[in-house]
C-alpha cells in the first residue's frame, strides 16, 4: 500500500531519525511512503509572523504537487510542518479569494482534495490494523507521551477529541508495551521556534516539562514533533544549568519507540542520533510474552 | 392615573435618551476613520475584539506571560478600548513577539478569540511601521535568516539559516560548540539542499511583494 509523504526540512536535517524511523515502521507493516516530488518548506513559525500571504502559498505549493502527482493522502510527521499545511488548506478552502489569489502566487491549480494525515492518524489507519503481528518486544518503562503544541492545537486542526487531554500517543504506546503516566505538562509548549533566538525561554519551557516527567518518574519522553525533540534533546545541556540539575531521561520519536517494540534495531532506527544518551530506554525491553 | 401618566412620559424620554446615547456611541464608532489598528485588524483577521469579555483564560495559560511585558488579555482590552497612543504602544511591545503561538489562548477562549492570529497581524503591523522592541531584534532576525534561506533554497539547511542569523545578529559565539558533534551525528548538511524548481520560490516570493506594494 503507498501514502504520500511530505517529510519537511527537520526530517532531512536535525531530526533525520525521525524519517528513518517512520520508514523502518512502514517498511515492517508493508507500507511504501511515496515522497511529494520537489517539495518545498512550509514557511515555519517565520512565515507566519512576517508575512500571511506568504504563510499560505508556501504550503499550497506543496500541496499543489501533491495533487499534480495524483497523492489522495500524505503524512506529515512534522507537528509544525501538519500545522502549517491543514491552516493553509484550511483557508485557502474557506475563501474563494484566497484561492484565488494564491493559485496566481503559485502558478498552479489548487483543488484542495489531498487528504492531510497527522503521524496519529497514519499509525492508526495503516499501522494500527497489521501491528499486533509485528509486536514482539515488550517497552517494559514508564512513557511520558508530550504533544506539545501543535499535535494539540487548534483542535480544528489535529482533530483530537481532547485537547486538554489527548490520549492518542498513549494509546500507541500501550501498544508497545509501556505503561503510559499520567503528568500535567503534556501539552505545554516547549519554547519551538526560540531555539536559537531566546534559548533562556527554551531551556525555561522545556526544563519545566522534564521536571515533570522526572518528579513523575518517566523512564523516556515520546515526542512526535522535532522541534519539541531538538529542544528536549539537543538543549539538555542549557536545560540542565536552568534547573540546576542533572536529568539524563532520553527523548525518542513515537516511530523510535514503536520501531523498537517490533524489534527493529536502535541503529537502524536512528536511536544513536541523540544528544541524551537512549541506552536507559532500550534497556527495559523484555520480549513479548506469548 | 396622573402618577400613571408621568411615569409613562419619563419612561418615554428615558427611552428616548437611552436610544439618544446609542445612537452617538454608534455614531461616533462610525465616524471614527476606517484604518484604525483595530479595524484593520478585524478586517484582516476576522476577529471582532469586542467578543472578549476579559475572562483572562488566554494570559492565565499563556506559556510566557510573566516574561510579557503587555498581558494576552491586555492586547485585546487596548484594542478595544483604543485610548489614545494604543497602536503605538502595542506595536513597539515586547509581547507580541514573545508569543510562540502555541494556541493555548485560542483553544481554551470562551469566545474562540483567534488571539494567535492577531499576534501575527500585530508582528507585520510592527515591521512595516517600523516600530519593532529593541528586545525583539534577534526573534526578527531570526524570522528574516529563515525566509531569506527557504527564498533562496526553497528548502531549510540548518547551517545556512545558523550562519545568516549570526551574520545579522553578530552572535558568533552562540552554539559553535554543538556544531562537531551535530555533524558527526549525520545531522547537519553543510551543502545546501535546494529544491529542483528554485526559481518558482523566488517567484512567489516576488508575486507576494509585489501585490502588497499594489495594496498600499
Amino acid at each position: 500500500m503507498k501514502v504520500g509523504f511530505y517529510p519537511g526540512c527537520s526530517l532531512e536535517g536535525s531530526s533525520k531519525e525521525y524519517s528513518k524511523s517512520l520508514f523502518a515502521v512502514s517498511e515492517k507493516c508493508g507500507i511504501t511512503l511515496e515522497e511529494i516530488k520537489d517539495w518545498s518548506c512550509c514557511g515555519a513559525s517565520a512565515a507566519h509572523s512576517l508575512n500571511h500571504d506568504l504563510s499560505i502559498a508556501l504550503p499550497a505549493r506543496t500541496l499543489a504537487l501533491a495533487e499534480k502527482q495524483g497523492l489522495s493522502e500524505i503524512v506529515i510527521p512534522c507537528a509544525a510542518c501538519y500545522g502549517r499545511l491543514a491552516a493553509s488548506q484550511q483557508a485557502i478552502l474557506n475563501d474563494k479569494a484566497i484561492l484565488e489569489k494564491t493559485e496566481k502566487y503559485i502558478d498552479m491549480a489548487f483543488t484542495g482534495n489531498v487528504q492531510l494525515l497527522t503521524v496519529f492518524e497514519f499509525l492508526q489507519k495503516y499501522i494500527f490494523p497489521v501491528a499486533d503481528q509485528y509486536i514482539v518486544d515488550k517497552l517494559n518503562q514508564k512513557t511520558a507521551c508530550y504533544y506539545g503544541c501543535l499535535l494539540a492545537r487548534p483542535k480544528d486542526l489535529t482533530k483530537l477529541e481532547r485537547p486538554e487531554n489527548p490520549m492518542e500517543m498513549e494509546k500507541v504506546m500501550e501498544k508497545a508495551g509501556a505503561t503510559p503516566i499520567d503528568w500535567a505538562f503534556k501539552t505545554e509548549c516547549c519554547g519551538a521556534g526560540f531555539s536559537m533566538s531566546r534559548t533562556d525561554l527554551v531551556a525555561k519551557l522545556s526544563g519545566r516539562i522534564l521536571e515533570d516527567a522526572a518528579e513523575r518518574g518517566a523512564d523516556s519522553i515520546i515526542v512526535a514533533c522535532p522541534m519539541c525533540h531538538s529542544n528536549l534533546d539537543l538543549r539538555r545541556p542549557e536545560i540542565k544549568k536552568q534547573l540546576k540539575k542533572d536529568i539524563n531521561i532520553p527523548v525518542l520519536f513515537i516511530t523510535q519507540a514503536l520501531g523498537l517494540s517490533m524489534g527493529i534495531s536502535a541503529k537502524e532506527l536512528g536511536l544513536d542520533k541523540h544528544f541524551v544518551p537512549t541506552g536507559k530506554a532500550v534497556s527495559c525491553i523484555v520480549k513479548k510474552e506469548a | 392615573m396622573i402618577i400613571c401618566s408621568i411615569q409613562l412620559i419619563f419612561f418615554c424620554i428615558k427611552r428616548q435618551l437611552n436610544r439618544f446615547n446609542i445612537e452617538i456611541v454608534h455614531e461616533s464608532i462610525e465616524t471614527k476613520p476606517g484604518n484604525s489598528l483595530k479595524s484593520r485588524l478585524e478586517e484582516s483577521v476576522g476577529v471582532i475584539v469586542s467578543h472578549c469579555y476579559q475572562c483572562g483564560k488566554c494570559t492565565a495559560g499563556c506559556p510566557l506571560n510573566e516574561d510579557m511585558d503587555i498581558k494576552p488579555n491586555q492586547v485585546l482590552r487596548m484594542l478595544q478600548a483604543e485610548l489614545p497612543g494604543y497602536e503605538d504602544k502595542l506595536l513597539s511591545s515586547l509581547s507580541i513577539w514573545l508569543c510562540l503561538a502555541c494556541d493555548t489562548c485560542y483553544s481554551r477562549c470562551p469566545q474562540e478569540v483567534k488571539l494567535s492570529q492577531v499576534m501575527d497581524f500585530l508582528r507585520q503591523e510592527s515591521v512595516r511601521q517600523n516600530k519593532v522592541n529593541p528586545k525583539a531584534k534577534d526573534i526578527l532576525s531570526f524570522h528574516k535568516a529563515f525566509l531569506e534561506t527557504i527564498e533562496k533554497n526553497g528548502k531549510l539547511n540548518e547551517v545556512w539559516l545558523t550562519l545568516n542569523y549570526k551574520l545579522k545578529t553578530l552572535n558568533m559565539i552562540q552554539d559553535v560548540q554543538k556544531a562537531p558533534s551535530m555533524f558527526f551525528k549525520g545531522k547537519l548538511n553543510p551543502i545546501p539542499s535546494r529544491i529542483q524548481h528554485v526559481k518558482e520560490m523566488e517567484k512567489i516570493f516576488q508575486r507576494i511583494s509585489e501585490n502588497e506594494g499594489g495594496d498600499k
